[in-house]
């Protein structure tokens, strides 16, 4: 048997997706949904998952809430302090287009429009289930894009 | 000494792969007590793999050296152990880990992990003397900081210095930074000024220090299983009694302040560790 440390590297890395959560303005109505992901009825923690604060030691980011003018510029900064391989997760209507805020004087529009999104979750606000759905459809994501990259070349990251 | 030295590399070998499973068991645990189903016991594992994996994105060039550096010195204090070299000695290298690691998120502009930092020097002001005056009352015991002498007892040192086995298990709380001393960092993801010391390292950085945690713990541990040093059984006894009562007292008290620490804690325990001291000297 050979020993493949970039195997066990991949098994880890869909095995341990740690979260952080930017609320770009939206009605709390997505937050508290993620919230009650960490509950003990939900217990994330099952699959590893684990709520960071912090971009720079996070893979998956959701982000909930209608872009402005004023938080893509953060938006966009949180997106690039994540370390590869990261997948983006939008989450609710307002994530998705801008929701009922979409024809406000100073909606930019879904969460695409400023960095590329994985996997989109419509519902206002989402089930807790479809959000942890989401973050295993990312896992997903993260490991085709492993895999191209394995064809490709020997990527570390 | 060949034998000594083959039980040194063999500890080295052993200790991470405990490490990480004790911090996989913790978790566990942890959750039952909280009426959760908690992670796979090899999580710590996975989260430290993917953590390798990640691409480097260090600021700058300390933080990388500094956890280079604290691997290393944890790894080295763990070999001495097993080693049974001298005890001073021991902690001296343990306390080198502990500064770099400070050193590394002082040397970044970020008030999340400057403060950190400095907290987390209160919490090495908080036990190093504690663990200082346990080895002072193992000396007075046995004769000599040598941990061989230790293993020549007769009578677990539990025995003689029960305070002092109570003040190496606060110790052990602020070193392994369970509530309430979860001061300078928290091992939960999202809390304790995003946890403080540990803010600015990323991936394999943070990997190396979640290494080194592992190896202080099984250290630390190590230290305990010195206060029952006569038979296999009572020393496991002892440990996994001595954990579980950790992983209690991290689940039903809350984070408290430093100076609650220093004043309420620190100082009490110092007074107790002599009056253990003393009682050793009237027998
Ligand atoms: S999608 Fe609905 S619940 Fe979520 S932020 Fe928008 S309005 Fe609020």
């Amino acid at each position: 048997m050979k020993f493949d440390l970039q195997q066990w590297i991949n098994t880890g890395r869909l095995k341990s997706p740690w979260v952080a959560h930017y609320d770009c303005g939206s009605c709390n109505g997505c937050d508290i949904e993620v919230l009650a992901c960490l509950t003990p009825v939900y217990d994330v923690e099952r699959f590893g998952i684990i709520n960071v604060g912090n971009p720079k030691q996070a893979d998956v980011l959701l982000v909930s809430g209608t872009v402005n003018p004023r938080n893509r510029v953060v938006l966009k900064n949180l997106y690039d302090q994540m370390q590869h391989p990261k997948a983006v997760i939008a989450l609710g209507a307002c994530g998705l287009n801008g929701g009922i805020f979409q024809e406000a004087y100073n909606v930019v529009g879904g969460v695409d429009k400023v960095i590329p999104v994985d996997v989109y979750v419509p519902g206002c606000p989402p089930k807790p289930e479809a959000i942890i759905d989401a973050v295993v459809v990312a896992l997903g994501k993260i490991k085709e894009q492993l895999e191209k990259a394995d064809r490709g070349q020997a990527v570390n990251g | 000494m060949i034998a000594k030295l083959f039980f040194g590399l063999i500890g080295l070998a052993v200790a991470p792969v405990l490490g990480g499973i004790i911090a996989g068991l913790d978790r566990r645990v942890t959750a039952r007590m909280q009426s959760r189903f908690g992670p796979p016991l090899l999580q710590p594992f996975y989260d430290v793999l993917k953590l390798l994996g990640k691409r480097p994105s260090a600021v700058n060039a300390w933080l990388v050296l500094c956890s280079y550096l604290t691997l290393m010195s944890s790894a080295l204090a763990v070999f001495l152990f097993f080693f049974q070299a001298d005890l001073l000695l021991i902690f001296f290298v343990m306390t080198i880990g502990a500064v770099f690691q400070v050193m590394g998120a002082l040397s970044v502009n970020s008030p999340f992990s400057q403060v950190g930092a400095q907290r987390e020097l209160l919490q090495m002001l908080a036990y190093e003397p504690l663990i200082i005056m346990v080895f002072v009352g193992i000396a007075l015991k046995t004769g000599s900081f040598s941990i061989e002498n230790i293993y020549a007892l007769e009578q677990p040192l539990l025995f003689s210095l029960p305070i002092l086995f109570l003040a190496l298990g606060v110790a052990l709380t602020i070193k392994l930074r369970k509530s309430p001393f979860d001061i300078s960092t928290s091992h939960h993801g999202h809390q304790e000024i995003v946890r403080g010391l540990l803010t600015e390292y990323t991936g394999p950085q943070l990997a190396m220090l979640e290494i080194a945690h592992w190896l202080d713990v099984v250290l630390i541990l190590g230290l305990c299983s010195l206060f029952w040093s006569t038979g296999m059984i009572g020393m496991l006894v002892l440990l996994a009694a001595t954990y579980f009562v950790e992983m209690l007292v991290d689940n039903i008290s809350s984070r408290l302040t430093w100076q609650w620490m220093l004043t309420r804690v620190l100082a009490p325990t110092m007074v107790l560790c002599l009056v253990n001291i003393l009682w050793l000297y009237t027998l």
